[in-house]
């Protein structure tokens, strides 16, 4: 029996002979269509065509394939979990939009339920926010990888009407100078892909004039492997303008980029684990961005929001038009009908499938009423953008493709939305560790000098630069800031013309604490997303997340999972900071092994007037330096431990309670004024950021160790290196003095120094004696000499 | 003229993208600014409404085939008639970033005997290559012949903020002293990258963020009513836009890129 029957047709389109399939057979044409399904799916869909007594032809083989794929269902997220003996229904449900149910905040407009989450800004005005994961691609090509990924979380926002102003990226590279001879066959140097990536993004974002204002990036073994690239974006909307309200009826307009053999196959290959041959076999899968097409775009969307004229619009990302039509129509319970052969295309011969599948960039898909189809097309075609009505929604329920008349694929579309639930194993073990002992450093200026110019915290600076951090005018905190080029702990943005309200743009990751527990990974996260927000005056925060994972079918992968998802629930919750949106990549593994699992956590805060912003760098001599929050013996995982040679087990951890009282009094410091400088303790520690604070400003800090706050530490490097949680340095004016205690009553806070005119850091020790002594000239050049 | 009446047209196409930016900055001056693309010039409009002419930064045409060039060689196409006699009467044309770049791709600069018909300069790669966003200074070293700097002494130091991966001025090597000499002498040369101190820059990264040719970073046409330079005035036309505000405890205003909006809404008052 012949699995395949071409029907007679003079383009290619074969029917596939499921019918009378064998488990085995149904397996064969999964892996032989590519389109990655398992046998429960196979055999679900058989089921479904035999109700039907017909074979299914290729291309309806295919929209199925891609709309069931990870990349597009979220099945894990979505599914049943078995972990340790409990059953959980939803990874999603359970832990990630509980935040928001529960929390109910009336600013939150319209959260997971589009590509963007939109949250209420200023007198009718929405920000829409979106982050994106690209890692599969970049990881082939990741010049094109990295920039298709900034294009399609653009369109994303563009898919809620809104207009694009700033761009986030957070990436993750393997060490630079990683040994040539221990790449395996297939994986790309870290160096190659770290320049690709870098110029990817700013190619893109540079071009489409979007500012890119926040973002981070980190080194770990792990990513020699899987890069990491999360591609960011956020928007402003008139919240009026936001119509979603798509009747039978409604062309299907298809505007753009033409569609092409390129991104064939992106969603599939998106869900499965990199190889050895990924790069022969999924070249094609990753797509080929021109960003001039997407601003051509983007001004015709907003004329036409501005204008009122369509019904709906989304934008075509994973699984091509297969996902946006079949979406689309899902969402507003039509059927819909498409002519397959209307669709502009790159080159001639492109089978039905691969047209209605293809991941080719800068497309969008609008819903448009009959009668406002002239205007709408008259409007791509002033800006130079090529648009055509493909098809029209149905009030059928159907999906129905067609080419040169002839129909292709008929599918019911909750069929289609229906795949079989998934049930995953998973089991968590907590790893055997050890804290490890060793005696204090003599010299602990040189571990700092080293601490700063190491991968993790050095300056970003010369990568910074390669980005437009200023179109559009609108940046009133930089991505660098002070006299020095200082790291801001989050960008801020002044959106309206005519408002000084501001949104303050902040995110926090810290892979290397999950290798101990991807709890108190989420956690810190978290806890270092919203300390950055608060840093610079952000409040009213709200969360993205995004997972980057190893192959969910492994119980151990997903017992890592569940456990990060438990930390999003509670500590999110506590904070009072709901999630709005977020998207995970799964299968992160090669031939190295899996991916570091990491969370990324983006906050979004306001501002209510920007006037009040406070940046990282010391202002002025004589000020006082305050410590706020406590210090723990909390170094498992740090960038000390890490440059000693140690994991350890002491994982910092976030205790709620103090943290949402710091947090509040900062907030009304900051609002009266009385804070200089304000920067958060992260990696490196207390060492590290009053170092940071010293050299951006260009003035010298003097501090005493002895006047930290802190619990069971006794030993110099510990308190200058460890990475407890909400911690703070502020800089304030003596005048100040009385205000800020007052304010700061309950809180745990010290006043452990004083700005200084001398160009030196000094730190004394607990014996009193100097333990750090630098000039600011040589802690800059190490910080800025790493990527430099 | 009266300010209320001066209007000014910001030009744009695919891949123009600081045209809002710069129509708010003239907005906040009291001048009437229209965003227009140049299909709507082409069809229902012309250059001739308007008293002055911009074409804002971005990347039109995706800077494919060389920054500028493909705008430039469209304009001179479907609108250069008009084009020419905008610059011949003498109503101001600005060019920021990659409008300098059209300026110079279309000939209108430095125009050394007249409109070129072909390029007489370049704005080529960076060096150290690569797009680069920094704060730069720049000195003002017109005698007075250029409007767009009218209302600012010579010698003055200006904070403002380049964004560029093709801005590094530049003549043909053979006629190279001939050139710069011609462009001193014309009194065309306008700004040059220099240090905080208003040091000359002498070539040197970061303070010439390019590697240009003596330190350009803007040049105008013989008459002084088309000037073309590579940072970004209007990106420095609020306090809040400053890098380093958050330092200051007494803030201007304005940042220094208002200085030149307002001598040419000066000169047109004045002129016309």
């Amino acid at each position: 029996m012949s699995l395949y029957l071409r029907r007679d047709t003079p383009y290619p389109l074969f029917e596939i002979n499921i019918l009378k399939a064998t488990d085995q057979q149904l397996l064969t044409v999964s892996s032989e269509l590519g389109i990655g399904l398992n046998l429960q799916e196979m055999k679900a869909i058989q089921s479904y065509f035999k109700s039907k007594a017909r074979n299914p032809t290729d291309v309806e083989l295919q929209t199925i394939g891609q709309t069931w794929s990870e990349h597009c269902y979220h099945k894990t997220f979505k599914g049943i979990i078995r972990f340790n003996g409990k059953e959980i229904r939803s990874l999603f449900r359970t832990y990630i939009a509980k935040v928001t149910e529960e929390l109910k905040p009336k600013w939150c407009y319209s959260v997971f339920e589009d590509n963007a989450g939109i949250i209420r800004f200023q007198g009718g005005y929405g920000i829409a926010v979106k982050v994106e994961t690209h890692n599969h691609p970049s990881a082939i090509e990741p010049f094109g990888g990295a920039a298709t990924g900034v294009g399609g979380v653009i369109r994303d926002i563009l898919g809620v009407w809104a207009d694009p102003i700033a761009c986030m990226d957070v990436l993750g590279f393997g060490p630079l100078d990683y040994p040539y001879e221990k790449l395996p066959p297939g994986i790309k140097h870290p160096k190659y892909i770290y320049m690709g990536v870098v110029a990817g993004i700013g190619c893109y974002g540079n071009n489409m004039g979007i500012p890119i204002v926040n973002g981070a990036i980190y080194f770990d073994e792990s990513y020699v492997g899987n890069v990491i690239v999360y591609c960011g974006c956020v928007g402003l909307l008139p919240i009026k303008k936001f119509r979603r309200n798509v009747k039978p009826g409604d062309i299907i307009v298809l505007a753009g980029g033409k569609t092409g053999r390129d991104g064939i196959h992106g969603v599939t290959f998106a869900s499965a684990e990199l190889t050895e041959k990924s790069e022969e076999t999924s070249r094609p899968a990753v797509q080929i961005a021109n960003p001039l097409e997407e601003e051509k775009l983007r001004r015709a969307i907003i004329a036409i929001r501005d204008l009122e004229l369509a019904s709906a619009i989304t934008d075509l990302g994973g699984g091509g038009l297969s996902s946006a039509v079949g979406e689309t129509a899902k969402r507003f319970n039509c059927g819909a009908t498409v002519e397959l052969d209307k669709v502009p295309l790159k080159h001639p011969g492109m089978a039905p499938w691969e047209i209605y599948i293809s991941e080719s960039q800068e497309r969008m898909l609008l819903a448009v009423p009959p009668e406002n189809l002239e205007k709408v097309l008259e409007i791509f075609c002033s800006e130079d953008v090529e648009a055509t009505a493909i098809g029209k929604y149905a009030d059928n329920g159907l999906l129905q493709l067609y080419y040169a008349g002839e129909k292709v694929a008929e599918l019911e579309i909750p069929f289609l939305f229906s795949p079989p639930n998934v049930t995953r194993e998973a089991f968590y073990e907590p790893p055997k560790l050890e804290e490890p002992v060793f005696p204090e450093p003599q010299d602990l200026n040189h571990i700092l000098l080293r601490l700063l110019a190491s991968p993790n915290i050095a300056s970003r600076e010369a990568v910074l630069r390669t980005y437009d951090h200023e179109v559009k005018g609108a940046t009133v905190i930089k991505p660098l800031v002070g006299e020095h080029d200082g790291p801001s702990d989050a960008a801020l943005l002044k959106p309206l013309k005519n408002s000084w309200r501001g949104l303050v743009i902040s995110c926090g990751m810290n892979p290397n604490y999950g290798k101990i527990d991807p709890y108190w990974m989420a956690a810190s996260a978290i806890d270092e997303a919203v300390r950055n927000n608060l840093a610079v005056g952000g409040r009213r925060i709200a969360l993205l997340d995004n997972f980057t994972w190893g192959n969910p079918e492994k119980p151990d992968r997903l017992g890592t999972l569940v456990r990060a998802c438990q930390a999003c629930y509670e500590i999110a919750k506590a904070y009072r900071t709901p999630f709005i949106s977020g998207k995970d990549s799964l299968y992160n593994e090669s031939p190295l092994g899996p991916v570091t699992p990491t969370l990324l956590i983006t906050a979004l805060g306001v501002m209510p007037d920007i006037r009040a912003a406070v940046t990282m760098d010391v202002k002025s001599p004589g000020n006082l330096v305050y410590i706020v929050g406590k210090t723990y013996r909390e170094l498992g995982g740090s960038e000390y431990y890490r440059l000693m040679g140690f994991l350890g087990c002491s994982v910092p951890k976030v205790r709620v309670v103090n943290a949402r009282k710091t947090f509040k009094a900062l907030t009304r410091a900051i609002d009266l004024g009385i804070i200089s400088s304000c920067h958060d303790l992260s990696e490196g520690g207390l060492a590290v950021a009053a170092a940071e604070m010293a050299f951006s400003g260009g003035y010298g800090l003097e501090l005493d160790l002895r006047l930290v706050p802190r619990e069971n530490l006794e030993r110099n490097d510990l308190i200058l290196f460890s990475e407890s949680n909400s911690r703070f340095l502020l800089e304030v004016p003596e005048k100040c003095r009385a205000d800020f205690e007052a304010i700061m009553r309950g809180c745990t806070y010290a006043e452990i120094g004083r700005v200084t005119r001398t160009q030196r850091l000094r730190i004394h020790g607990l014996n009193g004696g100097v333990v750090i002594d630098a000039p600011l000239t040589e802690l800059r050049n190490c910080w800025k000499k790493t990527l430099g | 003229m009266k300010r209320h009446e001066i209007r000014v047209c910001i030009l744009r196409v695919g891949g123009t993208n600081c045209d809002m930016e710069t129509k708010y900055a003239f907005e906040d001056l009291g001048v009437q600014a229209d965003i227009l693309h140049v299909n709507h010039v082409v069809k229902h409009r012309s250059l001739m409404e308007y008293n002055a002419l911009v074409l804002p930064g971005g990347f039109s045409y995706g800077d494919y085939v060389r920054a500028g060039a493909i705008w430039a060689k469209w304009m001179l196409a479907k609108m250069g008639r008009e084009l020419m006699s905008f610059v011949d009467e003498g109503r101001p044309v600005l060019g920021i970033c990659n409008g300098f770049q059209v300026l110079v791709e279309a000939g209108l600069l430095p125009a050394f005997d007249g409109i070129a018909p072909y390029p007489e300069a370049v704005l080529a790669p960076n060096n150290p290559p690569g797009f680069h966003c920094r704060w730069v200074y720049i000195r003002h070293e017109n005698n007075g012949k250029c409007i767009f700097t009218a209302k600012i002494p010579k010698g003055q130091v200006l904070r403002i903020p380049v964004a560029h991966a093709e801005g590094r001025f530049l003549f043909p090597k053979e006629t190279e002293t001939r050139c710069l000499k011609r462009l001193i002498e014309n009194d065309q040369l306008v700004f040059r990258y220099c240090t905080k101190e208003g040091v000359e820059a002498g070539g040197k990264y970061p303070y010439n963020p390019n590697g240009s040719l003596y330190d350009i970073a803007g040049i105008c046409s013989p008459e002084g009513t088309v000037l073309g330079l590579m940072p970004h005035p209007e990106r420095a036309f609020y306090w809040w836009q400053l890098p380093d505000w958050t330092r200051q405890s007494f803030m201007p205003q304005y940042g220094d890129g208002k200085l030149l909006f307002e001598s040419i809404i000066n000169h047109l008052e004045k002129k016309f």
